[in-house]
């Protein structure tokens, strides 16, 4: 299909007026080769398997999960970092729908301005080499927008929005501490005022005392700007506190989808039950008295999938016959609480 | 009250570098007992790795030295032993785990010759009787079908099984201390509560002391009887988990806490932040450390640094000189007015 023909076809899509981005079908799937000259595929680690879903405008929706669940490629490919083995991602801008998946040339360029990244390590994502200036105003650079003495002015701007004062802005990375990195970072992701931020995993290289503030930040600067955020993370405490919604992954596959306080308060996936166990928390009396649901075993490799529910070689729950035969689908079994489970079952972890 | 497991007394090891003297470890003590359970938290470059490698001596001159101190294990003041009798303590008395399994375990060696070279070089047994016990050391700590997993090399494990197997090498000696510095960071939260449950049914069993170091308050309420909380190379408050988490005393540690997302926390609420960054530990403040990032610091505090000393009388020590006088448990913890101090960003950035 060609570009445009991609996009008309995106045209008609129905995407109601709240819903900003609308993920339908995502795969991702990574060729396993052999030899060095004639690269033989033999095989393919299945990284997305076949996930949609959907986040609302000015909402944070929280994608959480393990190593390997494939939280970080889904990103990556909404953003188009990644090129989709197959699906569709619709985003809007502007008042109509585009498939980003299938989006080339000036079309892309126009959403990408809309759409942002904040990387877990500020210490990779920032080049040493370039001052703090230059890498805020990168992006106004790229896309050609301003002149030098606006852009200036621009990342002056920006750098007071992120908490950094503008005499930062001869500075090079390595004179900010990682708090103060991850603020350039956010402050080079405002640059083109995006509507949409992917935050993958944003605070979780940040000690704990830096990590509540760049919290708060990101908290402030979705409320200034109406943005919606796309939140990656692993911390299962820092997730429930920034989201309005969360999707649960594991391998490749969402488990559970439901409003915060749905997800931790009365989960209902198995999976979801066992990682809400195992996440402690700061208080003596109430690890004592908690119990742990300790899964056995590890994650299975995303190159070689369980047959029917991906997690049923660690299911507590799993039945034979069913759960390692037929894959489970994502239902919704109370309103806005999604599960893809055969056997779901509200259990209160903590 | 018993004799002391370990004594460390005004412990200080600083690292020479191109910027200055790095005063990574500069002046702590403090008492572990037979079978306790201790944590020591804090956040990067406050010192708590550098403790655990002071006791194993594992600072390396000419960079790093241990200036002064004590630390006296069962009696001995390790400092003063030559160092083939120490290398009989590390590994042996006194077992250490690290962060990552991977680089503390040898690539091109079976799992099972690793083990065994530890037990040959700590017990007199001969070869097969230590391939015994690795495989019993590998049982314990649920590695299943031990027996030929020996002759597996690191990298046919996961990352919860490595360090499950430097666990059982940790134990396989049966020390009176284990020292884990970090070790479940690098792991995912099931696997982490996985090797957590093991440590403590494992130092629960045979009454090994655990000093755990980490940066998670979560994992230390989980597991620890006591908590020594550091900062900037100093102790700034220890005592039960119970008193350092119900009733936190030092200013940072009540910060550290008001700051944590927590999991059973169904508030829609802004988090208490710490402002500033901990200070440079080439050029540490005049005075307490923590002052310049402190809500409550007044004018002593910017000439005198507090020492570590009792509050109340269950054991409690703080080094701040208002601990008396705060009540920081009443304290509404409000962050909707980011406390105010005159911490300048650029003052925070560490070396």
């Amino acid at each position: 299909m060609t570009d445009t023909a991609r996009y008309a076809a995106a045209q008609g899509t129905e995407l109601p007026e709240n819903v900003i981005l609308r993920v339908n079908h995502l795969v991702k799937e990574f060729p396993i080769t052999r030899g060095v000259f004639f690269k033989k595929q033999i095989g393919s680690v299945k990284a997305v398997s076949d996930i949609s879903f959907e986040i609302r405008r000015g909402e944070t929706l929280g994608l959480v999960g393990e190593s390997g669940c494939g939280k970080s490629t889904t990103a990556r490919c909404v953003l188009r970092l990644l090129e989709p083995t197959s699906g569709e991602v619709l985003f809007r801008t502007n008042g109509e729908v585009v498939d980003i998946a299938g989006a080339e040339g000036d079309t892309l360029r126009r959403i990408r301005r809309e759409m942002q990244i904040v990387f877990q390590d500020p210490y990779a994502s920032l080049n040493p080499r370039m001052t703090v200036a230059s890498i805020v105003a990168e992006p106004l650079v790229v896309h050609g927008i301003g002149t030098k003495q606006e852009r200036t002015d621009r990342v002056k701007e920006l750098l007071s929005v992120v908490g950094l004062s503008p005499e930062h802005a001869n500075r090079y990375p390595h004179e900010f501490s990682g708090g103060q990195r991850q603020r350039i970072g956010v402050a080079r992701a405002l640059a083109l005022n995006p509507s949409f931020m992917v935050l993958d995993e944003p605070v979780s290289a940040l000690d704990v005392s830096i990590q509540a503030q760049v919290l708060n930040l990101l908290e402030d600067l979705q409320e200034e700007f109406g943005l919606t955020y796309l939140f990656i993370a692993h911390d299962l405490s820092v997730v429930r506190h920034i989201s309005d919604r969360v999707a649960v992954m594991y391998l490749g596959k969402i488990a559970e989808l439901a409003d915060r306080d749905a997800l931790y308060e009365r989960p209902m996936h198995p999976y979801s039950h066992a990682l809400l166990s195992a996440v402690p928390i700061p208080d003596p009396d109430v690890e004592a008295r908690r119990k742990r649901i300790l899964l056995e075993g590890d994650i299975p490799s995303p190159a070689n999938p369980p047959q029917g529910c991906r997690f049923h070689t660690r299911c507590p729950k799993k039945q034979e016959g069913v759960c390692d035969v037929e894959v489970p689908e994502l239902r919704e079994l109370e309103p806005d609480h999604w599960v893809a489970c055969h056997f779901p079952e509200v259990k209160k972890v903590f | 009250m018993p004799e002391p497991l370990l004594r460390v007394e005004d412990l200080r090891t600083y690292f020479a570098t191109e910027e200055g003297v790095v005063r990574a470890v500069d002046g702590i003590s403090f008492e572990m007992y037979p079978g306790e359970r201790r944590g020591v938290v804090g956040e990067s470059g406050s010192g708590k790795s550098v403790t655990a490698m002071s006791i194993m001596r594992l600072i390396e001159p000419p960079a790093g030295n241990i200036v002064t101190g004590q630390i006296v294990f069962q009696g001995t003041n390790l400092l003063e032993l030559p160092e083939d009798e120490m290398q009989r303590i590390r590994g042996g008395k006194i077992a250490m785990i690290f962060q990552d399994p991977m680089t503390a375990l040898n690539p091109v060696y079976t799992i099972g010759d690793q083990l065994m070279e530890t037990i040959m070089l700590h017990q007199k047994v001969g070869r097969a009787e230590a391939r015994e016990i690795a495989i019993k050391a590998l049982e314990d700590v649920q590695i299943p079908n031990a027996e030929q997993r020996l002759g597996d090399y690191p990298h046919q494990f996961s990352g919860g099984m490595r360090q499950r197997v430097m666990i059982a090498m940790g134990l396989s000696c049966n020390p009176d201390l284990l020292i884990a510095d970090e070790p479940t960071t690098a792991l995912d939260v099931t696997t982490q509560a996985q090797i957590m449950d093991l440590m403590l049914n494992l130092a629960e069993e045979r009454g090994t002391a655990v000093m755990l170091i980490t940066h998670d308050l979560g994992v230390v309420a989980g597991f620890c009887d006591t908590v020594q909380v550091m900062y900037a190379g100093g102790i700034v408050e220890s005592g039960t988990a119970d008193d350092i988490f119900h009733n936190p005393q030092h200013p940072y540690t009540w910060g550290l806490l008001a700051s944590m997302t927590r999991l059973d926390d169904a508030r829609k609420h802004r988090l208490h932040s710490i402002p500033g960054a901990p200070p440079s530990l080439i050029r540490l403040p005049e005075g307490c450390r923590f002052r310049p990032r402190c809500e409550f610091a007044v004018d002593v505090c910017r000439q005198i640094l507090p020492v570590l000393s009792p509050v109340g009388d269950d054991g409690r020590l703080v080094a701040c000189h208002r601990a008396e006088e705060l009540d920081l448990k009443t304290l509404e913890v409000d962050a909707a007015s980011s406390p105010q101090v005159d911490a300048d960003p650029a003052e925070g950035v560490s070396a």
